[in-house]
């Protein structure tokens, strides 16, 4: 049941990235942006939760749930340190996820060659 | 100038006339199709680590990474661009795309060096995303601060 | 007046150079298109054994200039100028490849229009006295493009279907004056013309308003009609442009249609999924240089003008919103003067 739940949610979200990048001319650059900013923005106001609450993966998988976690780690790290916790936070938070895309990046740049496409 | 301006939107409209339309709709449901997979894909280890004893927010870090080491390897081995092809958004929003967005420069810009080839370029596309997301964060965390 | 101007940008040659011989090298993709079989040589990777796409592409430059001087039997030696371009920053290709030539060598940057820019210059070199033999080579490569302009390789983008494919391939061209045909008779040199287009996406649209102009302007100088033409042969307008440049022309009381072909809609299948067609400074350069002189050649045309186009924009341009300008240059090629 939760996987009907996740395919659902995380399949709309793609869909409005979907038709903002075919009829605006928004990049997957700027999508992507947009979309941590919003993520953020609605984890701030404890909005997004909801949605993890009901999608499961389908909310954090997406980069909305990226946002919403920096967010997250923010205010969970004002509670407990204050104002220094603003700037600690978000980070903290995505850590695991950034220090990741860091080290594979890396290493598969060394192993693999890029391809040209057919 | 007025009648550059002017002459400027009568080409406008020829060239809008001739631009063929993306098939939207094919696009929405692929989009909808492979985001949904990979988000199922996210559920199930998010239901490993649950089933071993983690809280979901503790589970969210190790889904994480696994989610980015996917997206990473598909982009070495060459497949994620033909999944994106034709999944549009779908490979793009999913963390596994912003994944996709840091390997694809770093494999492709390894003939300028290892460090401001790789290195540097790795961040084309995921420096905006973190800075306007570390960015947004520290704003929500100053004012969750004032109004605490 | 200069003696041999014709109207307002067009010049007409007193001795006209031959296109005695020619070279091509292309890629993969191109080697399994519709033309396959007019190329002299048909790389099985694009990397051509090179450890950057780069290296590669500056190999079929020299490939082509090689194959061309085989061809007419002559030595680099004999040459009194290369002149090259291609699409990357600085003109890398050409210039490198020029390297291992000993050959005086000017640079050109045109975009896509390099092809009918180099004949031009070397056509008025020629005529003008200045030389016996010219070389004209321009090359593309999509690799080397497509890191430079657009996306990393590896990444998962959706090209949408305004965009073109841009052709590896180097072609060559030796003009000599001397030589039986096919005689480069007429040049119009195109002016830059930009009506605000921005998207990147989209080069046909933003270059189908010089490709207008020049040929406008080429039938106006010469006193030409399309009667006295066989075929009119533009070099990358693809699908979209070439609708665009259709009405444009129509506008003005031109209709080219029946006799209208483009080097980017015939150089690839449609089965091959590139959109709205080949592009690059490639593109026109090997089809004109394979496929084209061949037909010249052959009697299935006597008369061709082929006019090739450019969009010249940078990869920083378009960050900073500016729209995108194009030319286009005019090239009279006659089986006899």
């Amino acid at each position: 049941m939760d996987y009907i739940r996740a395919f659902v949610v995380g399949g709309l979200i793609c869909v409005i990235a979907q038709i903002l990048m075919d009829k605006t001319k928004l990049t997957p650059a700027r999508i992507l942006v947009l979309y941590v900013t919003i993520g953020a923005i609605l984890g701030g106001f404890g909005i997004y939760k909801k949605l993890i609450d009901f999608g499961g993966a389908g909310a954090t998988v997406p980069l909305l749930g990226f946002g919403n976690s920096l967010a997250q780690g923010a205010i969970k790290a004002v509670k407990k340190d204050g104002i220094i916790g603003a700037f600690t936070g978000g980070l903290t938070a995505t850590a695991g996820g950034i220090s990741a895309a860091v080290f594979f990046g890396y290493l598969f740049s060394i192993i693999f060659n890029p391809k040209t496409k057919k | 100038m007025e009648k550059d301006v002017k002459k400027q939107q009568e080409y406008k409209d020829i060239a809008q006339k001739y631009e063929p339309k993306p098939t939207l709709i094919k696009n929405i449901i692929w989009a909808f199709v492979v985001g949904g997979l990979i988000c199922d894909i996210g559920q199930f280890f998010l239901n490993l680590f649950v089933s071993r004893g983690m809280s979901p927010e503790q589970a969210g870090t190790p889904v994480a990474i696994i989610m980015v080491f996917l997206g990473s390897f598909l982009t070495g081995i060459g497949i994620y661009d033909d999944i994106g092809r034709f999944a549009g958004a779908g490979s793009v929003v999913p963390i596994t795309g912003f994944a996709n967005s840091i390997v694809a420069p770093a494999m492709e810009f390894k003939r300028e060096g290892y460090v401001f080839g790789v290195a540097s370029r790795m961040f084309n596309i995921a420096g905006p995303v973190i800075v306007y997301g570390v960015g947004t964060s520290i704003v929500v965390g100053l004012v969750y601060n004032f109004l605490k | 007046m200069a003696q041999k101007k014709m109207g307002l940008q067009t010049v007409k040659f007193v001795n006209p150079p031959s296109i005695i011989s020619s070279g091509t090298i292309v890629g993969p993709k191109e080697g399994q298109g519709p033309l396959k079989d007019y190329f002299d040589v048909i790389l099985t990777d694009d990397t051509y054994g090179e450890k950057s796409w780069e290296k590669a592409e500056c190999k079929m430059f020299q490939d082509s200039v090689n194959l061309a001087l085989k061809k007419a039997s002559l030595n680099i030696n004999d040459i009194d100028y290369l002149i090259g371009g291609d699409l990357l920053n600085q003109i890398i290709t050409s210039s490198f490849a020029a390297r291992q030539f000993n050959v005086p060598t000017f640079g050109l940057y045109g975009a896509c229009s390099t092809m009918a820019e180099g004949l031009s210059i070397g056509s008025m070199l020629i005529d003008g006295g200045f030389a016996d033999y010219v070389i004209v080579t321009t090359s593309s490569h999509f690799s080397t493009a497509e890191r430079q302009y657009r996306f990393p390789l590896e990444q998962g983008v959706q090209r949408p279907f305004t965009a073109q494919w841009t052709v590896t391939g180097s072609g060559s061209s030796l003009l000599s004056s001397t030589g039986s045909g096919p005689y480069i008779t007429h040049v119009t040199t195109g002016k830059v013309v930009d009506l605000g287009m921005k998207d990147a996406n989209n080069m046909g649209a933003a270059m189908a308003p010089a490709a207008a102009d020049t040929i406008i302007t080429h039938f106006n100088d010469t006193g030409f009609t399309i009667n006295d033409y066989d075929l009119i042969i533009t070099g990358d307008m693809a699908r979209v442009g070439k609708s665009i440049l259709m009405e444009l022309l129509n506008k003005d009381g031109l209709n080219i249609e029946d006799k209208y072909k483009d080097c980017g809609i015939e150089i690839y299948d449609e089965s091959q999924d590139v959109h709205s067609g080949g592009s690059g400074a490639g593109c026109s350069a090997v089809v004109l240089n394979g496929w084209l002189l061949s037909q010249i050649k052959n009697g299935t045309f006597n008369r061709v003008l082929f006019i090739a186009t450019g969009a010249l924009l940078s990869p920083t341009s378009t960050q900073q919103g500016e729209s995108i300008p194009g030319i286009a240059h005019a090239v009279t090629i006659s089986r006899y003067t």
